[in-house]
């Protein structure tokens, strides 16, 4: 059937911030599914809060609205823009979660609006457990026992019959939040009690525990006529009982006979067709008993998904696109396979080749986090890697991860004993594989390792014969290492850096990478390079999507053309994510406009820039400097971008620059001195500006004497850090003691900064572009929270609307100075302090930074674009008479250009604590939050409320607002305690913030801290009755009182302020709508919010 | 089930007739197997393709790296031994992890005496014979010389023109017994009191898969399966409610004697014809059959149902293909390829006969073809009477 051409417009809803458990993997698909629809002719508008996506970008969607993703919100989007259908299932469960919402709000009626990809009936039939199994078995297909409770007592019935362990699955979840096993009774009241307030219908399953199964995934596609074809089976190496998301990994599945897999497939397609997604993609998860073969289905994602995004990297087959085509009225075999174009899309892929992915995990953020996996999905990114073998891919895996891991081995020496290490694998935490190797390494056998972790004997074997070879290698002198030995290691896929580890140099001690990479070179061993092409080589491919392995051929030999490789950021993880991405994407847009062959290296599997469609030529490689280089090598590109990927190009900068590699941009030398404090400082000095008074320091007596110096309060950090990691700020000099000791290694190489910490500054991130000649302020945006909270936490907005204009010109002016001086080629981010005596620099990055998307959505000029093609010699001149990338000289004046901003936009972050019980929620000099929203609205107060219910945060408009204040902050906080009070708030305060407020004329009522006992503040927060908190902790210690205030709070999704800066943007958000309320009419208040895309926002200016 | 076991490192290597030259190890039993080199594309059920009567004489290249992994079971078998002539896999596992495995596919190869080789660039491999087309070669574990290996290579006949059938065809008719696999109780074994009274379906055995013949009996039918010599007489004589032609290796062109037997049969009885047997029938219709250049080896092609016009992912394995442009009048092309619109299906409706030319049976591979065997069950229903009114 051909596309349908009664329908003419078409709303895709995203899947709103970047959160555990849905990540960028929905920006690759929604681009996708965007790109799809406009490539059809259909008028597509498009809702998402999240402003760092692509998909967001305005010259995408015909109409894009940046507003948040609920049902008041969304309703008005349809009410203004009459879609004619709605494409609910590439927003992950939020764009599932607010179609349902709208339909039963009647909204979808209203406006006649169809469903297309999936009905309400199919996505409700695939969430409700019940429901799932009673069709499930319909078809044949067997469910893990299990019962459906709402009540505890309901939960104790189900548990006598199961038995333990079981498993606790509370419903309408993301990334399966409060999940988890109990294997003992007397865990039994927590973890369900916790399970029931995950839920927010307050319902869960106990179901029958699986651990230890084998666990399958399938991705089937599905068109209107029934025709329907399994893309890719995964393989979990981490047997049942982790999230699959937590899990590792393989593709194809490797552990079972073809029977097994046919019954799989079988299953599929049943359950698929009872379900009634009519068309489109969905995943199906099995649990396989490997003693008996006995199948289990465990559930079903009737959307595409972060498997469905593996699945598309693993295979080459773009499930989003296919499945936006499909839900159009395509049938599978009317599209062609874009990677072989001569053969249609029905089909399914045959790959010749090993996938693995490996999730990463960031613990070392969240202080006091348990650590132990389940069934709740902790981690924050992955890394996929393909080989031609099964240890190839995984030990290229394990290397992008960025974890100082080398391979599956080394890097990461763990002293732990044998007997220590069998504790470790005994439960589930993020480095249970290479505990497993270790143990393999001191000689455990793999039936005993088998008998403790249920990992398939077959992974354990493969793993084995890597941990033999390298014992083998162990102590070889590398000058007398033969070919055959090398190659052999190569083919098993360990890194020259893990070889260096093992072989013996020229001196005493170890080989070097560089060494080992001369040696390889010596003996004619590198790498060839593969094509992923769908079909195992059967059909001709036209797309040069390519990894490496140790072979006798390459396919997709380079072009002759002037091309630039672009590195990418890796692995998501906290500090960096979706923007680098973002920026990765859009240097190879505008490169590509330039004429360049646009070259891409990168192995995150969820992002646009591993879309073999964003560049000429990808290849998903790990980001370290021997698969780099071998890329080099064979491509001999003009020029090579690492200013885009964030820190993990970055690192490699030197090491890529000593290699001869023609890097473009800002050199490696300047953003050496951009790191290296006291070359820094001296810069800064000279052009005149102000910055803290700092020193750095290389042992503890060092930091000492500085701290002397400059005196406390004090912010010390690592030197070469992303994202805030081991930053803190400092009180006294016991605590700084403290933290050389615990946080961080100090060494000559890696010292320590110390900085004066300026309190109760405005913090300002500044983005700017250079060409060499002119500098030009992209955006000067002014923090929320004051200068101590790492930017990447700190809510902030553009244009700044406390700056006056002369603070902005002399910021610009600063800014300019810093980027000639710092010879900047390209982008630049500079944070800056606005503090009573003046403008201090805090510090320069001469690389993308975070903010670089937001200020491009808010600006209406692409500087990412931009940028990369300065870099490439071009003027801001030239590219601005281009006309491609919006108005770019309208900034060389940017206090003027702001001041012309007739909206306000305000990004807020988004934090995953509710998935670390226990954590302190304070936010400090660590980034912790692993996304954002933006709220856009005329003015700021506006902006303020829609980026917090972006954030998923209601704020009351009436109710209990509670205040625990630290001294320092009772001062400013008054102010805005009176207004709540005046708004109508009941003023709940502990006794002595209570004391505070009436001495200065403020009634409140008084409550208990935890430890004066009850009725204390966390009885009556759990009862419901505090609305809003407000909570500014004393110090850096773990104060457990309001800690435990803060992570109650948390869990009960109450709105939380940490800062007081924070809560009086909240407040006066507040006030607004509760004026708005009363301005309005009754008639005019059930008329929908008022929504704007960023189309026209934009052309205001 | 589960086994290691040490890894022995021999060098062996493959020689194409066009001069090619692979080096890699050696697996399986020691010595030197000849054949069209080949490939093909299914990620599972190694076994079940390694014991397909059609790969005889076929030196068999996986393109998935990893081969060996399940090991080898009792239940996974299309004959009652390995048929193909040799086996070329990138990364031969030499451990197995499977709870229904009896012994290690090395084990299982050095029982059989069949020869190997791994460890060679196989995706390197499938691009050559994708450029240049299937050739025979050699692979050998021998003490012998690369150049030596290709000359002989060379002087290898070709597949066309050559009739591998009477290589595999059964010598002695012999009734099938055994249903479809069972997950918990693996396959059915039907009695004699289970099959009397049912229709007697006879098979021509050009090379025929177990998992057709369970599938035919699952039908509900009683199944006899005959030498491909036998004739139509022969056949009649046991009064058959239809005839089924199988898959088998090599030119169909060639197997004269086959298509004259169908020829007599035309009209007689209701036919289903498979692979070889499809193109037996188009022979025996009037068309005739041309060599691919490599073949369609794999479990992955779309097939388009020309009447319902729905997709099928089908099981192929086939080197020669019946050419559309011959087709007789009468002759509904009923299946399209859509990689390359070859011919996948005929039928003549008023003979009741039909075929594919891909593999319904699967095994390895997706089940979504198996309707034709239903398929096949009604139009021997609808035969008997039908035939009656014409006579």
């Amino acid at each position: 059937m051909p596309k349908r051409s009664d329908i003419k417009s078409i709303l895709v809803i995203g899947s709103g911030p970047i959160v555990i458990g849905q990540a960028c993997e929905f920006d690759y698909s929604g681009t996708q599914a965007v790109k799809a629809l406009k490539e059809e002719g259909y008028r597509v508008v498009l809702v998402n809060s999240n402003p760092a996506t692509i998909m967001t970008d305005p010259n995408l969607a015909d109409r894009t609205y940046i507003e948040p993703i609920t049902c008041d919100y969304v309703a008005g989007v349809i009410e203004r823009e009459r879609p004619d259908a709605l494409l609910p299932t590439i927003g992950g469960q939020t764009a599932l979660n607010v179609t349902i919402e709208l339909e039963e709000a009647g909204v979808l009626d209203k406006f006649n609006v169809e469903l297309i990809g999936a009905s309400v009936e199919a996505i409700k039939t695939a969430e409700d457990r019940q429901r799932f199994k009673v069709v499930a078995s319909k078809v044949g297909l067997e469910s893990a026992r299990s019962r459906i409770c709402t009540t505890m007592e309901h939960a104790r019935e189900a548990i006598k019959e199961i038995g333990y362990p079981f498993i606790i699955r509370p419903s309408r979840t993301l990334g399966g939040a409060g999940g988890g096993v109990v294997e003992r009774e007397e865990d039994v009241e927590d973890k369900v009690n916790w399970g029931f307030e995950c839920s927010p219908n307050h319902e869960l399953l106990v179901e029958e525990s699986l651990i230890g199964w084998k666990e399958m995934e399938l991705e089937v596609m599905r068109d209107t006529k029934d025709n329907a074809v399994i893309i890719c089976g995964i393989e979990n190496i981490d047997p049942m009982g982790l999230h699959t998301g937590d899990s590792i990994t393989v593709a194809p599945i490797q552990t079972l006979t073809d029977k097994e897999y046919q019954r799989l497939r079988d299953s599929s397609l049943r359950l698929m067709k009872e379900i009634g997604v009519d068309t489109g993609g969905s995943n199906v998860q099995f649990a396989i008993d490997p003693e008996t073969g006995r199948q289990i289905v465990i559930e079903m994602n009737p959307r595409v998904s972060r498997s469905s995004a593996l699945a598309s990297k693993a295979t080459g087959f773009p499930i989003a696109k296919i499945a936006a085509k499909l839900a159009v009225g395509y049938t599978l075999d009317e599209l062609p396979n874009d990677i072989t174009r001569e053969t249609p899309a029905s089909f399914e892929p045959s790959i010749d080749y090993v996938v693995v992915k490996i999730p990463r995990f960031t613990f070392e953020k969240f202080e006091g986090a348990d650590t132990t996996l389940g069934t709740q999905m902790k981690s924050v990114g992955e890394a996929m890697a393909i080989g031609r073998t099964f240890t190839e891919a995984l030990q290229k895996a394990c290397r992008s991860l960025e974890t100082d891991r080398t391979g599956l081995l080394g890097g990461k020496e763990t002293k732990q004993s044998l007997e220590e290490l069998c504790e470790s694998i005994s439960r589930l935490n993020p480095d249970r594989m290479y505990q497993i190797a270790r143990c393999l390494e001191l000689g455990m056998s793999v039936e005993d390792l088998h008998e403790r972790t249920h990992y398939d004997l077959w992974f354990l074997r493969e793993m084995e014969k890597v941990v033999r070879l390298e014992s083998n290698l162990a102590g070889t002198e590398l000058g007398a290492i033969t070919r055959a030995t090398l190659l052999e290691a190569k083919k098993m896929g360990s890194s020259d850096l893990r070889l260096g580890e093992l072989l013996g140099g020229e001196l005493l001690g170890n080989a070097d990478e560089n060494s080992v990479r001369a040696k390889r070179h010596e003996l004619g061993i590198v790498p060839a390079f593969k094509v992923v092409d769908t079909c195992a080589a059967e059909f001709a491919s036209s797309t040069p999507y390519m990894y490496s392995t140790y072979e006798e051929t390459s396919d997709a030999e380079p072009s002759k053309k002037k091309k630039i490789i672009i590195l990418g950021g890796g692995p998501n993880r906290i500090g960096q994510g979706l923007e680098f991405d973002y920026c990765c994407v859009h240097a190879a847009y505008s490169l590509n406009d330039a004429g360049f062959e646009t070259i891409m290296v990168n192995c995150n599997p969820e992002t646009v820039s591993t879309d073999y469609d964003t560049s000429d030529r990808l290849y998903f490689e790990p980001l370290t400097l021997e698969d780099v280089l071998e890329i080099v090598r064979r491509e001999d590109p003009s020029g090579v971008i690492v200013q885009y990927g964030g820190q993990t190009p970055l690192r490699l900068a030197q090491s890529l620059k000593a290699a001869g590699v023609p890097i473009i941009g800002t050199s490696p030398d300047s953003i050496d001195l951009t790191e290296d404090r006291k070359l820094f400082s001296a810069l800064v000095d000279k052009i005149g500006l102000k910055q803290s008074e700092s020193g750095t320091a290389t042992n503890e007596a060092e930091a000492v004497e500085v701290a002397s110096r400059i005196g406390f309060p004090l912010m010390v950090r690592p030197s070469f850090v992303l994202g805030g990691r081991a930053m803190a700020i400092i009180h006294t000099t016991e605590e700084l003691r403290g933290y050389i000791k615990e946080s961080v290694e100090v060494s000559f190489d890696r010292p320590v900064l110390l900085d004066r910490f300026l309190s109760n500054a405005i913090e300002v991130d500044v983005d700017a572009v250079c060409d060499g000649n002119e500098v030009i302020v992209a955006g000067v945006v002014e923090h929320i929270e004051r200068a101590g909270i790492h930017s990447g936490d700190s809510s902030f907005m553009l244009p700044s609307q406390t700056l006056s204009e002369e603070v902005i010109a002399e910021i610009q002016d600063a800014a300019r100075s810093l980027a000639m001086e710092c010879k900047v080629r390209g982008l630049m981010n500079v944070q800056f302090a606005v503090h009573k005596d003046g403008v201090f620099v805090i510090e320069v990055n001469p690389r993308a930074s975070r903010s670089v998307p937001f200020v491009s959505k808010v600006t209406g000029v692409a500087w990412a674009k931009v940028a990369a093609r300065v870099m490439t010699g071009e003027t801001l001149e030239e590219i601005h008479a281009l006309g491609l990338y919006g108005d770019i000289l309208k900034f060389r004046d940017y206090p003027a250009a702001s001041g012309q901003i007739p909206y306000v936009a305000i990004k807020e972050s988004v934090f995953p604590f509710v998935k670390f019980q226990g954590v302190d929620t304070v936010l400090g000099p660590e980034m912790r939050s692993t996304g954002e929203v933006m709220g856009i609205d005329r003015d700021a107060a506006g902006a303020f409320i829609r980026a917090q219910v972006a954030t998923g945060m209601e704020l009351p408009t009436s109710g209990a607002i509670f205040f625990s204040l630290r001294d320092e902050d009772k001062d400013s906080a008054l102010a805005l305690a009176k207004k709540m009070a005046e708004l109508g708030f009941e003023i709940v305060a502990t006794r002595g913030t209570a004391a505070f407020l009436a001495e200065n004329g403020l009634e409140s009522r008084v409550i208990n801290k935890v430890r004066e006992g009850s009725p204390h503040i966390v009885d009556e927060l759990l009862a419901g009755k505090i609305d809003i908190v407000v909570n500014t902790p004393e110090g850096t210690g773990p104060f457990l009182d309001s800690r435990t205030i803060r992570s109650t709070s948390t869990q009960l999704s109450l709105p939380l302020f940490t800062t007081i800066a924070a809560a009086s943007s909240a407040v006066e958000g507040i006030a607004q709508v509760i004026e708005n309320r009363a301005k309005e009419d009754q008639a005019k208040e059930n008329r929908p919010l008022e929504v704007c895309s960023i189309q026209e926002y934009l052309s205001l200016i | 089930m589960s086994k290691s076991s040490e890894k022995t490192e021999s060098p062996a290597i493959l020689a194409l007739a066009d001069g090619t030259i692979f080096h890699g190890r050696a697996i399986g039993a020691k010595g030197e197997a000849s054949g069209e080199v080949v490939f093909n594309t299914s990620m599972s059920g190694y076994q079940e393709i390694l014991t397909d009567p059609s790969y005889a004489f076929q030196l068999l290249t996986f393109t998935y790296p990893h081969i060996g992994n399940v090991g080898i079971n009792d239940e996974d078998m299309e004959s009652d031994s390995i048929k193909a002539a040799g086996l070329i896999v990138r990364e031969f596992s030499d451990h197995y992890s499977n709870y229904r495995a009896r012994c290690s596919l090395q084990e299982y190869l050095v029982e059989q005496n069949v020869v190997g080789i791994s460890g060679l660039d196989t995706r390197a491999l499938v691009l050559h014979l994708r450029e240049n087309g299937s050739q025979m070669g050699i692979i050998s574990s021998e003490d012998v010389t690369a150049e030596e290996l290709v000359a002989r290579a060379k002087a290898l006949p070709s597949m066309e023109g050559m009739d591998l059938v009477r290589e595999v065809t059964t010598k002695e008719s012999y009734d099938w017994k055994q249903g479809v696999w069972d997950p918990v109780t693996g396959y059915e074994e039907l009695t004699d009191a289970d099959l009397d009274a049912r229709q007697l379906i006879v098979a021509l055995d050009f090379g025929v898969k177990y998992n057709i013949l369970r599938l035919l009996t699952d039908s509900g039918f009683r199944v006899r399966v005959v030498p491909a010599s036998t004739s139509a007489e022969e056949i009649l004589a046991m009064n058959p409610a239809g005839v089924f032609l199988s898959n088998g290796p090599g030119d169909p062109s060639v197997v004269t004697y086959g298509i004259e037997t169908v020829q007599a049969l035309l009209g007689k009885v209701p036919m289903f014809g498979i692979c070889l047997g499809h193109q037996i029938l188009g022979h025996a219709l009037g068309a005739s059959t041309y060599k691919l250049k490599f073949g369609h080896r794999g479990g992955n092609h779309p097939v388009r149902n020309e009447i319902s016009k729905s997709v099928e992912i089908t099981v192929q394995n086939h080197g020669f293909a019946t050419d559309a442009s011959t087709l007789p009048e009468g002759v509904t092309l009923t299946h399209l390829n859509l990689n390359d619109n070859t011919v996948e299906g005929l039928e003549v409706e008023k003979m009741g006969v039909f075929s594919v030319q891909y593999h319904p049976e699967s095994s390895p591979g997706p089940n979504d073809a198996q309707y034709l065997f239903e398929e096949f069950r009604k139009r021997v229903d609808s035969w008997a009477p039908a035939a009656r009114e014409m006579n």
